[in-house]
């Protein structure tokens, strides 16, 4: 199998080309950011919360910052990994590097899964720069861990979807910029057509809401791994992959 | 080795190949020869199984190129036109780069990296980034990555287009020197190369194949008639007059008039030996004969001619 080798140069061209770090030091600064803000307003809320005499208990750190913690990191990362994905395929296609890579005895699905583990590796980066965050708040107050655990690895699912539809964007052009902007429009599209949800039908608001690519981390990050959620991701991955790879085998029939 | 049967190629409406036949055997080297734009690189492309054929067979090391690519790509070394490189990689892990795709493994691999840049020579570069290399080696780096699974077929496109001249004898005798046992085709533009790399030399025009033969043999076809270069001091007309006069000449021209001495380009029958009549009839006229040498056709007006002849 030839996926080590292309997954070893991709993860490799990330950091010699400071993607990685860019990507990392700003998901980790927005992440950052919002825990200080989900934590200060949780502070002023137990605050007034003392004040008025009623039971702090009705405060509860899972509800007020972890699950809209998870969610926003989502949304981060919805706006970030059409960046790591953009310069999969597009980039050697306009060096023209692919040309090379593609006399070399290897199959169309071994390249696309080394560049595929390259970006899912620095999104793992990505979703572990969350942990130091987590740990802070395990100082604050008592959180429960299942729904931390439950939450990163909701995080890292979602993660190889996106990475998936943007390496299809990324193999069917050769524009980099091309690619970020059409994988983040459809990502984009893929998470807002949950808010029509409630406006449509019943026969349809079921169908919308679950088509909606972000409202599916809602349960991982309530602490529960329900398999319809881990199933649509997983769907979404393997059916990009999957044109993607259509797009690649599709240059030795097209010319 | 390599063998085409009647490949055809459009892209969209424009045809780049049509009906191109050939086989090469273990061992030659071929010259694939043919102005910009005849179909050098799209019948390469083909060949390396990176573009399909609207139409036709080829064969490399008796695997189908469209049916068994993989097993073609096992067995070619292939050096495309401008080299394209990842130039974040330092040369050396590159070429293991290389090496693993190709199937190579372990120490097995190590080892053949160290010594294809020994042969290439670009180990005194091996830890250099191939983005701040110069063109030549570059150019010598892709020799490397074509070599270094040790192929049976070597295909290179233009391998010294872009380079300068002390890279490009260079690069040459690599290329003379590396292949060895290999079935080597190599496409080119310049005449010169083809005649001093190939034994053979296929020609190709328009994405047809116009000539197939030894560079010597070609030359010796189109060759219907001898010329012969000559340096005579005396009157223009009178000269060019008596010259014409002569059994077996064709055609005089003139090519040069300096201080009263005329240079002229004579074509005779082939069948013909002239230089005897012709020096006697320059003395007995009283003129002075200052050269008398033959001109033979050169490769480049072979191919000229070949080019020139076949458009419509």
């Amino acid at each position: 199998m030839h996926i080590l080798p292309i997954f070893k140069r991709e993860l490799r061209a990330y950091f010699a080309s400071s993607i990685a770090y860019v990507v990392l030091g700003i998901f980790a600064l927005i992440s950052g950011y919002f825990f200080y803000i989900l934590v200060y307003s949780f502070h002023l809320d137990s605050l007034r919360a003392t004040m008025s005499r009623m039971m702090p208990q009705g405060l509860n750190l899972t509800e007020l910052v972890l699950r809209p913690f998870f969610r926003n990191s989502s949304v981060t990362l919805l706006f970030l990994l059409p960046v790591v994905t953009m310069r999969l395929f597009a980039e050697e296609k306009r060096v023209g590097t692919a040309e090379l890579l593609f006399t070399y005895p290897v199959r169309d699905i071994e390249v696309l899964l080394g560049k595929f583990l390259a970006a899912l590796i620095l999104s793992i980066g990505m979703v572990a720069s969350l942990l130091p965050s987590l740990v802070i708040l395990a100082f604050i107050g008592p959180i429960e861990w299942g729904p931390v655990a439950t939450g990163l690895f909701g995080l890292l699912f979602q993660a190889a979807a996106f990475i998936a539809l943007g390496t299809l964007a990324s193999s069917m052009t050769e524009n980099q910029i091309v690619a970020a902007i059409s994988a983040f429009g459809a990502l984009l599209i893929l998470w807002v057509i949950g808010w029509v949800g409630n406006l449509a039908g019943p026969p349809f608001s079921t169908v919308i809401t679950h088509i909606s690519v972000i409202d599916h981390l809602d349960s991982f990050a309530k602490g529960v791994i329900e398999s319809k959620d881990l199933i649509y991701y997983m769907n979404f991955t393997i059916l990009f992959s999957f044109l993607a790879l259509r797009v690649l085998e599709s240059k030795r029939w097209r010319g | 080795m390599i063998e085409v049967e009647s490949l055809t190629k459009y892209y969209g409406p424009v045809q780049a190949l049509a009906d191109v036949s050939f086989t090469i055997e273990k061992g030659e080297v071929v010259g694939f020869l043919g102005p910009n734009g005849a179909g050098k690189t799209t019948t390469i492309k083909i060949l390396t199984g990176f573009l399909p054929a609207t139409s036709g067979r080829a064969r490399v090391a008796g695997y189908d190129v469209f049916e068994r690519p993989l097993e073609v790509k096992r067995r070619i070394g292939y050096l495309p036109e401008n080299v394209p490189f990842y130039p974040e990689m330092r040369v050396r892990a590159y070429l293991d780069f290389v090496a693993s795709l190709k199937g190579l493994v372990g120490k097995e691999r190590k080892k053949r990296v160290e010594k294809v840049m020994e042969r290439c020579r670009v180990a005194d570069m091996a830890n250099k980034l191939i983005g701040f290399l110069s063109r030549g080696y570059k150019q010598r780096v892709g020799l490397a990555q074509a070599l270094v699974n040790d192929p049976e077929v070597l295909i290179f496109d233009e391998p010294t287009v872009g380079l300068d001249p002390t890279q490009i004898i260079e690069i040459r005798s690599l290329i003379r020197e590396l292949s060895g046992a290999r079935t080597v085709f190599l496409s080119t533009h310049i005449l010169s190369e083809a005649s001093a790399l190939c034994q053979r030399v296929i020609i190709i025009n328009q994405g047809r194949i116009v000539a197939m033969d030894t560079s010597e043999n070609l030359a010796g076809q189109l060759q219907k008639t001898a010329r012969l270069l000559v340096k005579v001091e005396g009157p223009k007309e009178t000269v060019q007059e008596g010259l014409r006069c002569l059994t077996g000449v064709v055609r005089v021209q003139e090519k040069a008039f300096v201080e009263g001495i005329g240079s002229y380009l004579i074509e005779t029958e082939k069948t013909e030996e002239i230089r005897k009549a012709l020096a006697r009839a320059v003395v007995s006229n009283g003129w002075g004969l200052l050269e008398l040498r033959p001109a033979d056709l050169t490769l480049e007006e072979v191919f000229i001619k070949l080019v020139s002849e076949e458009q419509p």
